[in-house]
């Protein structure tokens, strides 16, 4: 690990001065992500701020019915609130679907969003990639790509993002919000991870300097009719190969709305807004699930190793909506998928 | 705001290990795990990865289980660590510890003392009732002699002695 600086934060304001004035001084909070990558030079900050101190830790009611959570609110704290369990379950599940009890101790809301691709070239510093060392090539277009993206990459970059709490977010339409030198704003969730384009080296849309201090959800809307399924290769403590946050409002057995987000396949959390609009009005069924996913999966092309994950997600988005329509959403501890 | 430079020694952080105060200088690079291992000399805690993939460093930090691998000494200033040593030692063992030996649920032990501080902290937690879920909530603790099968015996052991001892109170 390279040496660096470190201070901790006392303010919101104080963190922010301190990033923001210095290209190569980084945030940290749970560390689980950015330590890692230290130890293997993947990231090499000259200083870090650390912002655990802050007091962002607060998950508050907010006027519009919905939940304001603290940008370091730990995602198993998140994940138990019994707000959060009983309101966004499909937030719970997907939280609990990912890293470890231990990992989610220390991972926060923020780091979350901000945590980098698994890529296995990206954590190499021998191999060549664009995201970690920007016109140095890819290594996993025509290498070993079977984690890799089927949706939205690009010809420098065909990485993914691995969380699984940001495919809930999608789903929610969360909004994060951000502190930075130029004052505050927020970032509709869509907006905030990017997809590779030409710029692989930038994973969202947020400046340097720029702090997150909140995640915003808007009131409930599901009810019951909610799951978030992730298949991987093993059954726990993995990431993602194919993962589906469904949320369905249904009145009667007619789907007045539908939100479905894919996380394991690309850039960002896949959300097709053509998609969920073609199941507005349809009785839940195969036939509607199938031709939603067919719309969300347009375009969709393997890379080799991947070439599986175009079906696998076909089929996930199916099963992940009968789950939601029939309110039997995946317990993330049942390793069989009804 | 206070920088502090990033030499060997270069910062002094204060904790209370196993209930002891302990008052150390470190660089900012220094890791959880590096600074009970080498500087404090409790070799209970292991370290297999150094990644966060195994659970083998797992310690508890203010009551909650966390990979000690991943964690900085300076940032945990001023917190309670308990290890593996902090639990119990030999003649007058944890409960926990106990059940490990009784359903010999090791082989070579080099995961045990995380198994065994992720599986004190999972009964704190209280989420666990099941087989399956008690399996879920400590994967995060991989064995590669693959003594799952006793692991969960030895767990579900002292949560069923916890849960009729809570009905008989
Ligand atoms: C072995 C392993 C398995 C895992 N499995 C999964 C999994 O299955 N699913 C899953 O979703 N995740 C998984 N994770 C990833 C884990 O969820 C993330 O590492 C974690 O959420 C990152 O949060 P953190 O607070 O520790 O971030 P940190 O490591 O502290 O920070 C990550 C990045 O975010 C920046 N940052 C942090 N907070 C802020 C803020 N408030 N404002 C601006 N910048 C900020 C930091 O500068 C850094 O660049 C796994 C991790 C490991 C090590
Ligand atoms: S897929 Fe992206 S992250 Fe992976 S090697 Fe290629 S450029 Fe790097
Ligand atoms: S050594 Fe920390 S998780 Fe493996
Ligand atoms: S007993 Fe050998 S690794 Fe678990």
């Amino acid at each position: 690990m390279m040496n660096f600086s470190y201070a901790r934060a006392e303010s919101v304001g104080e963190a922010i001065a301190a990033v923001s004035g210095d290209p190569h001084a980084r945030y940290i909070a749970g560390g689980t992500n950015l330590v890692d990558l230290m130890k293997y030079d993947v990231e090499r900050p000259g200083r870090l701020v650390d912002i655990t101190r802050l007091p962002l830790r607060e998950i508050a009611a907010t006027a519009g019915g919905g939940i304001r959570i603290g940008a370091l609110v730990p995602n198993s704290d998140l994940a138990y609130d019994a707000r959060v369990e009983r309101d966004y379950p499909l937030l719970a599940s997907a939280i609990l679907a990912g890293a470890s009890a231990q990992l989610r101790n220390a991972a926060t809301t923020g780091g979350n969003l901000l945590q980098r691709t698994r890529c296995y070239y990206f954590y190499d510093v021998g191999a060549p990639c664009n995201k970690r060392a920007p016109g140095s090539g890819c290594g996993a277009i025509g290498g070993v790509n079977r984690i890799h993206a089927i949706l939205g990459a690009s010809e420098s970059c065909i990485a993914t993002h691995p969380s699984d709490m940001c495919v809930a977010l999608a789903a929610l339409e969360a909004v994060v919000h951000v502190a930075g030198p130029g004052g505050e704003r927020t970032i509709a969730f869509e907006d905030f991870h990017r997809l590779p384009g030409d710029r692989p080296e930038a994973d969202n849309t947020l400046r340097h300097g720029e702090l997150i201090t909140a995640v915003e959800l808007p009131a409930p809307r599901f009810g019951p009719h909610h799951t978030y399924l992730k298949l991987r290769d093993r059954l726990s403590y993995a990431f993602a190969l194919v993962s589906v946050a469904a949320g369905l409002e249904l009145e009667g057995d007619t789907i007045r709305d539908a939100r479905v987000a894919l996380g394991g396949v690309a850039h960002k959390p896949w959300r097709v807004p053509e998609a969920e609009t073609l199941l507005r009005g349809q009785k839940p069924s195969r036939e509607a699930f199938g031709a939603a996913a067919e719309r969300l999966l347009q375009g969709a092309r393997g890379q080799g190793d991947n070439d599986f994950k175009i079906e696998l997600a076909r089929r996930a988005v199916v099963r992940a909506l009968e789950q939601a329509a029939a309110a039997t959403p995946q317990r993330q501890s049942d390793k069989s998928i009804n | 705001m206070v920088y502090v430079s990033g030499a060997p020694g270069a910062v002094t952080v204060s904790l209370t290990v196993n209930g002891k105060p302990q008052t150390l200088s470190v660089a900012p690079s220094t890791t959880v795990l590096d600074l009970l291992r080498e500087r404090l000399h409790l070799t209970g805690t292991k370290k297999g990865c150094d990644q966060g993939q195994c659970g083998a460093c797992t310690v508890l930090i203010d009551g909650r289980r966390v990979n000690s691998c991943l964690q900085l000494a300076v940032m945990n200033d001023g917190r309670e660590i308990t290890t593996i040593e902090g639990l119990g030692a030999p003649g007058g063992l944890h409960p926990m510890q106990e059940a490990f030996v009784a359903h010999d649920a090791f082989q070579c032990g080099y995961c045990t003392p995380g198994q065994i501080c992720s599986a004190v902290a999972l009964l704190k937690e209280g989420r666990a009732r099941t087989r399956a879920e008690i399996r879920e909530l400590m994967s995060g603790n991989l064995c590669r002699c693959g003594a799952y099968t006793n692991i969960v015996d030895a767990v579900e052991a002292v949560m069923g002695a916890g849960a009729s001892q809570e009905a008989a109170e």
